[in-house]
């Protein structure tokens, strides 16, 4: 009898277990079908940017019934990170923003990463690929016959843009008896305004040199202008050596700044961040910064009066370029989404002229719609009107190796500390130059 | 124990059939095909491993361990060995395909000037942790070991910069070098020693002792807390028959504290050496590295080949060199202590 019983209870109790999993069945297929319309999820790392990025993910979602999921990561090298363990584990969202050089981002395209949209930019006579600054599109396309054997195409849509130039504040010109209204125009003048603002008490240039990327910034610049396009391109291709006399003349304009105290104590190690809050705190009258300035100036000095210039000639007969476009802020959509016409559908809606406008009321960034501009701040058009003088990397034929330019980057730092001479840095790249080539070609 | 060694013999094949597998994989594309072939061979050699092993009643009980076994394998030893495998490779962490190159990145690194530069900040940053830093934890356990008005107040606040984030104290303390508005140049001139301040963290010459002073501040907690629980570990018969006889304190330190806390000391510097040596995260918020490589640990190196350059391969070499070595001085420290015991 009481073997019965045992039966009887086993044979409820694998019962109860079928219904419950019959159950959940059934109710993991009805939710599928409450929910017909997928989520589409985006990571980025723009921490400035997340708020309205969630607004306009709400409009979205109230327009069309798509759920959009912003997640950020931030900081941006943790993201670095993230992304690159996603991409190995095959586990990348629908839409993701990029951190790195070209030569990451070709490595994203070849193992199938990366979304190739030209056919739906060039859609409609091309009206979503005209919509967009050339200078913004350029950073996300690779062009017939590149370097890294990428088929030709654009793999990513430009969120907003930006450009690196030299800022100025007004109040502490008028202190030293300068024109608030004229910044300098060549390098000589710039030296004359810092001897001028020193006399005052008045500490000169603030920029983030402890971070390599923006050193490297300031000497590609200068190297621009010293020597012009082709002669840069023909360093990176490592037809000119950086013993070469204009590049010695490049790097020894950080020794003239050391030589001059130009620069505020500290800059060898200084954060971006510290760097701006020390140019919003009038502590420094002359900043090298990025666009996305304005917001971080407006949050921690909003009566801070400053105007915008580009980076001072040194040689008159070359133009000076300066670092812009959209690297670093583009979205790509993963080629392996299951989502992934909805995610360029996301991707065109959010480029368009009102989310861009919206976008860049925000964060007062520069809008990678060129239909949007019509309302920006002055002072962002100001940087605005810099686009035209901007190169990247990231569009150059070649890059160099990251070897050479941390090499040139912490190089630079030791001539700011006086522990290295110009001459004695160009000799070391060269090495280092000559040592990564042999081993590319050895690999 | 015929059986253990058929055991440790198969499961040897096993590991080096995935090994040759793999490498005939990567290396060969005309002997791909042999791939599958020699994997299926290591699965049937496996599952008969396994059904042995479950078989034999007397491994019955080896099932019990099998879950921590499993997680083990999966969290340290398959780590482990891919990063000796990827030691060998040419790889960028992106793309699915990689160059086998050999020993060439160990002996790239074994060249690496910056490398060796990193290794020595490292060392200098433990001396100073070894010695200001754990002196620091001893004077102050030694203190709080007596009986003394609110101890367990001085305990707390000892054991605060040890659980304070380390972005949080870089930063702090980065303010307190600044070299325009720090604080330290402030009390400096309070002070009268106008002439001593300076960019503290950006001079070659002080930046480095700057991060490890930062570093034993933030770290001689942890001595302190072992420190402590050791002395009270200590029979108070001891000290009172040591009193007793008219020993001084310093004779009491000597002759009955030090040598029955030598077990205490040797784990409190192989802890102060691996965590000093491992240190980054302070510096990263501190000084990046710089100016130029004067800061630079190797933590920050292997961090800059990876994600800096993309060169996981080497970013790999490194590691093992940097994990040989702590091997041995690890080792080394543990010989020291054998032969103190034995002295």
């Amino acid at each position: 009898m009481s073997k019965f019983f045992h039966l009887k209870f086993k044979f409820c109790y694998y019962l109860v277990i079928c219904a419950l999993a019959f159950g959940f069945s059934l109710t993991g297929c009805s939710s599928k079908k409450l929910s017909s319309k997928p989520t589409i999820n985006v990571w980025h790392w723009m921490t400035d940017r997340e708020a309205a990025f969630q607004e306009l993910a709400k409009r979205y979602e109230d327009k069309t019934g798509i759920k959009v999921n912003f997640e950020l990561y931030a900081p941006s090298d943790i993201y670095a990170q993230k992304v690159r363990a996603a991409a190995q584990g095959r586990t990348l969202p629908d839409i993701y923003g990029l951190l790195g050089e070209k030569r990451d981002f070709a490595a994203f395209i070849k193992s199938g990463h990366v979304a190739d949209l030209s056919e739906v930019m060039n859609e409609e006579n091309g009206v979503w690929k005209e919509c967009f600054f050339s200078k913004a599109l350029e950073v996300v396309e690779f062009k017939e016959n590149n370097t890294y054997a990428i088929l030709p195409g654009i793999y990513g849509a430009p969120i907003d843009i930006m450009n690196i130039q030299m800022l100025y504040n007004k109040k502490l010109f008028k202190k030293a008896g300068l024109d608030p209204e004229r910044p300098p125009s060549n390098w000589e003048e710039f030296i004359d305004n810092i001897n001028k603002l020193k006399k005052v008490g008045v500490p000169g240039l603030v920029s983030g040199w402890g971070e390599i990327w923006m050193i490297d910034c300031f000497a590609s610049n200068y190297a621009f202008n010293i020597m012009g396009e082709d002669k840069v391109i023909a360093t990176l291709k490592g037809d000119v050596p950086y013993t070469d006399p204009d590049w010695i003349k490049v790097f020894s304009l950080f020794k003239e700044l050391v030589d001059k105290h130009a620069l505020v104590s500290g800059v060898v190690i200084m954060k971006n961040k510290v760097a701006e809050q020390t140019f919003a705190n009038e502590r420094a009258a002359f900043a090298f910064n990025g666009s996305w300035c304005i917001n971080v100036y407006d949050g921690m000095n909003p009566h801070l009066e400053y105007g915008v210039f580009l980076p001072p000639k040194v040689n008159r007969k070359n133009p000076m370029y300066i670092w812009g476009g959209g690297s670093s802020f583009s979205f790509l959509v993963n080629d392996r989404s299951s989502k992934k016409l909805e995610a360029i559908k996301f991707l065109k809606w959010l480029t368009d002229k009102d989310q861009q406008a919206y976008l860049s009321s925000q964060t007062k960034n520069l809008p990678s719609n060129k239909f949007a501009l019509a309302e920006i701040p002055k002072i962002l058009a100001q940087f605005a009107d810099g686009m035209d003088s901007a190169t990247h990397p990231s569009i150059w034929p070649v890059n160099e190796f990251p070897g050479v330019i941390e090499a040139l980057g912490k190089g630079i730092q030791l001539i700011l500390i006086k522990e290295k001479t110009p001459e004695q840095l160009a000799q070391e790249l060269q090495a280092i130059k000559e040592k990564e080539s042999s081993r590319i070609v050895s690999n | 124990m015929r059986i253990f060694k058929n055991i440790y013999v198969k499961s040897i094949i096993v590991i080096l059939c995935f090994i040759l597998a793999e490498l005939i994989y990567q290396k060969s594309h005309n002997l791909r095909f042999i791939s599958p072939i020699i994997i299926l061979l290591a699965v049937a050699l496996l599952i008969i491993l396994v059904t042995k092993i479950i078989l034999a009643k007397q491994f019955k009980s080896f099932l019990f361990i099998v879950p921590a076994l499993a997680i083990f394998s999966i969290f340290y030893i398959y780590p482990f060995i891919k990063v000796l495998q990827l030691g060998h490779y040419s790889w960028d962490g992106i793309l699915p395909t990689m160059k086998f190159v050999g020993l060439y990145n160990f002996i790239e690194v074994i060249k690496d000037k910056v490398w060796w530069q990193s290794m020595f900040n490292a060392g200098y940053i433990t001396l100073i942790a070894l010695t200001f830093q754990n002196a620091l934890a001893l004077i102050l356990a030694l203190a709080c070991d007596r009986q003394m008005k609110a101890g367990n107040f001085y305990r707390m606040i000892f054991f605060i910069p040890p659980v304070l984030s380390e972005v949080v104290v870089g930063l702090v303390w980065q303010w307190i070098y600044d070299g325009n508005y720090g604080l330290l140049n402030h009390w400096l001139v309070a002070l009268g020693f106008n002439n001593l301040t300076k960019a503290w963290l950006s001079d070659p010459h002080t930046a480095l002792t700057c991060v490890a002073i930062v570093h034993s501040w933030k770290g001689f907690g942890w001595g302190f807390v072992i420190l402590l629980a050791g002395l009270q570990t200590i029979p108070k018969q001891l000290y009172e028959a040591a009193r007793v006889e008219g020993a001084t304190s310093w004779q009491v330190f000597k002759n009955i504290t030090a040598p029955l806390m030598i077990p205490v000391f040797v784990l409190v510097a192989i802890l102060t050496v691996l965590g000093s040596m491992q240190s980054f995260i302070l510096i990263l918020t501190m000084t990046d590295g710089g100016p130029g490589f004067h800061t630079e640990v190797p933590v920050t190196r292997i961090l800059s080949s990876m994600i800096g350059s993309s060169r996981f391969g080497y970013a790999c070499a490194q590691s093992i060199i940097f994990g040989a070595i702590l091997l041995a001085i690890s080792f080394v420290q543990k010989r020291i202590s054998q032969n103190m015991r034995q002295a």
